[in-house]
């Protein structure tokens, strides 16, 4: 006879790093399939949650944004060495998106034109240690840590985040074809 | 546009070269090869004016100079050096002969010196693989490169010494032919072929070259006959003869060989395609590379003329009226793929164009055209004078006749090898004297790379089909960079029209990049072979297609090669975090624990 399906829940960790949020409101426009997951899946570390630090090994982490500074590495790298699959969620997980517009200028000339005074006379670029040094340029995720799935799109839509899941979440190779493969 | 007019001085250079191509735009990449020879480079300025004395948009004269490698927007300086840097230059010691030059110089890559004399840079295989190290100088090639060779040419760059006032010695380019068989041990009677072609008929030509089998020697290994036919039947008019001297495929230079001492044949296999299919006219398309031998060329087609071997009525056939013109590339590899080389005779970029329909029907100019291969040229001519039946007894079923091989690399003896198809790798090493090989690199970059187990393998279509080249690693030599090298070559060459070639090769350089690093892992494994898996059915032309064989050819059979540069953890970043910090660390003068990243997480 066969066994019955391990009824244990999938722990799941989603991040935003530089990214809008965009991915993440997407994800909950999957509506009422929320439910349908909400049976199959527990939230750990997450904007979700407001789980600060992933709290055990997880198995899917979801990471929405590029990599943009100090702080964006150290969550990059909390995530992937505590979930078993790693996908890179969004244009800009998965290649720099919107905010690597900014990676055709020196990050020095950004940060001393965005912190001169009013009348430009001179720049204060804040010595804080609470506040996360920018990195040259901002990166993909996958130039980061190692990643196992990509999902594009600006977002990728409901649906596709829907496909995705319930492949992941039933054994099968995840396949996301036209019309819900989108690249913007 | 660019509304700034060029000056007096260039604009009355440039004159005389759109009246000599009587200001035809579908002659555009001749001309800005010609206008850049005259004036050193093809400024946004001068584009500007050839847009308009063309009638053309300035985009168009923009985009085919910036398609082109060996064109220039910005000044390079009056001497511009290129080192070929095919990875068999590399094994000749071709990096420490640039360092030198960069030195004594005082000159950085691709940039020109401050008083706009000279620049340097890399450049791919430029077909001197038997006599490396090679260079080019304003595409004139210099081979056999020493330390001395590099003072020498210094101290005549900064004497401003006239190119044509160099030592001819470094212009010296041999042919170095260790094997000879049909091809390059019959002496040639000119005219005799073209005679014994007509002689047969347009049909009884076109049976002869059915009966024997003939298969391109471009790569490709089409039917010959199969293509004459179909552009004799093909009902449109002109038709046009094409042959293909691109030769770009990394370590191959027997073309060169055969243009250089055995045009005569090459020229009379282009008059007899022109008989038995009917085309009236034809080109030939010479890598730039080959630029020192455009002025022989040209005089042997006017011996030719003189001879009764082209223009009006050949053979004193009435109607048979053919001539051949000659083009010359500039830098390009891609350009020898048939229809990429047509687009460029157009004078257009060299973008491979979408198939069907194929050449056969609508090819030059939309019209039907023939491209074949030199070598391929040079066999129709024995098959004209012997018949198919003698010749289809040569070789193996499949491969009829004899091949010529482009041997460079690890052996005592380089050069061209011709053999009836069908012989082992083991006995092409052997005749050249390379005892100690652990690989061969057969068909050039996009070909196959066979270890020693397989050298008992045959060069035949049925077994290693092959465009010709064939280079040999001994076993001091590393796999890996070899297979690097290539990765970096198709990267470069990739003309960037299909996003799987163009993102692909870019990728698969890259990691290759980051494995030379000691910053790989099994996952940069893994991506090689799935990047290899898109590569190969999503490109566009053959390019593409090929790009990714070497590595995954040698993944698999020299995977220790590759292993032993591999980090031991899951993954490692392929740039220094900590690095990437510093900008920003120094601006906000910081140096506290969170401002830095250390390697592990
Ligand atoms: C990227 C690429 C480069 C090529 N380069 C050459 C070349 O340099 N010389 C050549 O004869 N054929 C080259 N070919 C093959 C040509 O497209 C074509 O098949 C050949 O010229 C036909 O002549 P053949 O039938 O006599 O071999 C190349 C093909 C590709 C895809
Ligand atoms: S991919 Fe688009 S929606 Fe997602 S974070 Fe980036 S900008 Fe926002
Ligand atoms: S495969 Fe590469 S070279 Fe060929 S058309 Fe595509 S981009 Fe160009
Ligand atoms: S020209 Fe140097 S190896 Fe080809």
């Amino acid at each position: 006879m066969n066994a019955p399906m391990n009824p244990r829940k999938l722990r799941v960790t989603t991040t935003s790093l530089s990214g809008c949020f965009g991915c993440h409101m997407s994800f909950l426009d999957i509506d009422e399939r929320l439910l349908e997951l909400a049976a199959l899946v527990e939230f750990d570390r997450s904007p979700i949650t407001d789980i600060k630090h992933c709290s055990q090994h997880c198995d899917l982490a979801l990471v929405e944004g590029g990599v943009c500074n100090a702080e964006n590495v150290h969550v990059l790298r909390e995530l992937r060495a505590n979930s078993k699959i790693l996908v890179a969620f969004g244009a800009c997980a998965v290649n720099g998106g919107l905010p690597a517009q900014r990676n055709h200028l020196d990050v020095g000339k950004c940060l001393s034109q965005v912190y001169r005074t009013p009348d430009g006379s001179a720049t204060a670029i804040p010595d804080d240690p609470e506040l996360p040094l920018l990195l040259d340029k901002v990166y993909p995720v996958n130039e980061v840590v190692r990643v196992d799935y990509f999902l594009p799109g600006c977002p990728p839509s409901a649906d596709t985040i829907w496909k995705f899941l319930t492949d992941l979440l039933t054994g099968r190779t995840p396949r996301i074809e036209h019309p819900l493969l989108k690249f913007d | 546009m660019p509304t700034v007019s060029v000056s007096a001085e260039i604009s009355s250079l440039i004159e005389p070269i759109l009246q000599r191509h009587a200001w035809r735009a579908d002659r555009l990449v001749q001309i800005l090869r010609e206008v850049q020879e005259a004036v050193d480079f093809i400024s946004d300025e001068t584009a500007a004016h050839l847009a308009e004395a063309l009638k053309i948009p300035y985009a168009q004269v923009h985009s085919t100079r910036d398609f082109y490698a060996f064109f220039y927007r910005e000044n390079r300086g009056r001497y511009r050096v290129l080192f070929s840097d095919n990875i068999t230059d590399r094994m000749a010691g071709n990096q420490a002969l640039f360092e030198h030059m960069a030195k004594r110089l005082k000159l950085e890559p691709g940039k020109v010196s401050d008083d706009g004399l000279v620049s340097i840079d890399y450049c791919s295989c430029t077909g001197m693989c038997d006599q490396g190290p090679a260079i080019l100088v304003n595409n004139r090639a210099i081979t056999r490169m020493t330390l001395r060779r590099v003072d020498e040419i210094c101290d005549l760059i900064r004497g401003q010494v006239p190119l044509d006032k160099w030592p001819a010695e470094f212009f010296r380019v041999d042919d170095n032919i260790r094997r000879a068989d049909m091809l390059l041990g019959t002496p040639h009677e000119p005219g005799k072929a073209v005679r014994a072609a007509i002689a047969r008929g347009r049909d009884g030509m076109l049976a002869e070259m059915k009966l024997s089998n003939l298969r391109g020697r471009g790569g490709a290994g089409f039917t010959t006959a199969v293509k004459w036919e179909a552009c004799r039947n093909a009902t449109a008019a002109p038709r046009y003869i094409v042959c293909n001297a691109d030769e770009g495929e990394p370590g191959t230079f027997k073309d060169r060989v055969l243009l250089q001492s055995y045009a005569g044949r090459v020229f009379e296999g282009m008059v007899i395609a022109a008989y038995t299919v009917g085309a009236s006219h034809g080109f030939l398309y010479l890598r730039g590379e080959y630029l020192y031998l455009l002025q022989p060329l040209e005089a042997y087609l006017a011996g030719m003329r003189a001879a009764g071997l082209l223009g009006r009525d050949i053979g004193g056939v009435a109607g048979f009226d053919f001539d051949i013109e000659i083009h010359l590339g500039a830098g390009a590899y891609v350009c020898g793929e048939e229809t990429a080389l047509i687009e460029s005779l157009e004078g257009k970029a060299g973008r491979p164009r979408v198939r069907p329909p194929f050449p056969v029907t609508s090819g030059y100019m939309g019209k039907p055209t023939v491209v074949n291969n030199v070598e391929t040229l040079c066999k129709v001519t024995e098959i004209a004078l012997h018949g198919g039946t003698w010749y289809e007894a040569i070789g193996t079923k499949q491969s009829t006749g004899t091949k010529i091989l482009s041997v460079a690399g690890d052996c005592a003896r380089p050069g061209l090898y011709e053999y009836a198809f069908g012989v082992r790798i083991a006995q092409v090493l052997e005749d050249c004297g390379a005892q100690d090989a652990i690989a061969v690199q057969v068909s050039g970059a996009s070909g196959v790379c066979l270890s020693e187990r397989e050298f008992g393998r045959r060069i035949a279509f049925e077994d290693v089909p092959t465009a010709g080249s064939f280079m040999i690693f001994g076993k001091q030599r590393d796999l890996f960079e070899v297979a690097r090298n290539f990765a970096h070559f198709f990267a470069h060459e990739s003309c960037g029209f299909c996003t799987p070639c163009r993102v692909g090769t870019v990728l698969m350089k890259e990691i290759m990049d980051k494995i030379a690093d000691g910053r790989g892992t099994q996952y940069e494994m893994n991506e090689l072979l799935r990047l290899q898996q898109v590569l190969k059915p999503g490109s566009h032309c053959g390019l593409g297609q090929t790009a990714g064989n070497a590595v995954a050819d040698t993944v698999q059979k020299f995977r220790p090669a590759y292993e032993r540069r591999l980090a031991e953890t899951d993954f490692v970043p392929a740039f220094d975090l900590d690095a990437a910090l510093s900008r920003a660390r120094e601006l906000a003068g910081r140096d506290d624990a969170a401002a830095h990243l250390g390697e592990e997480a």
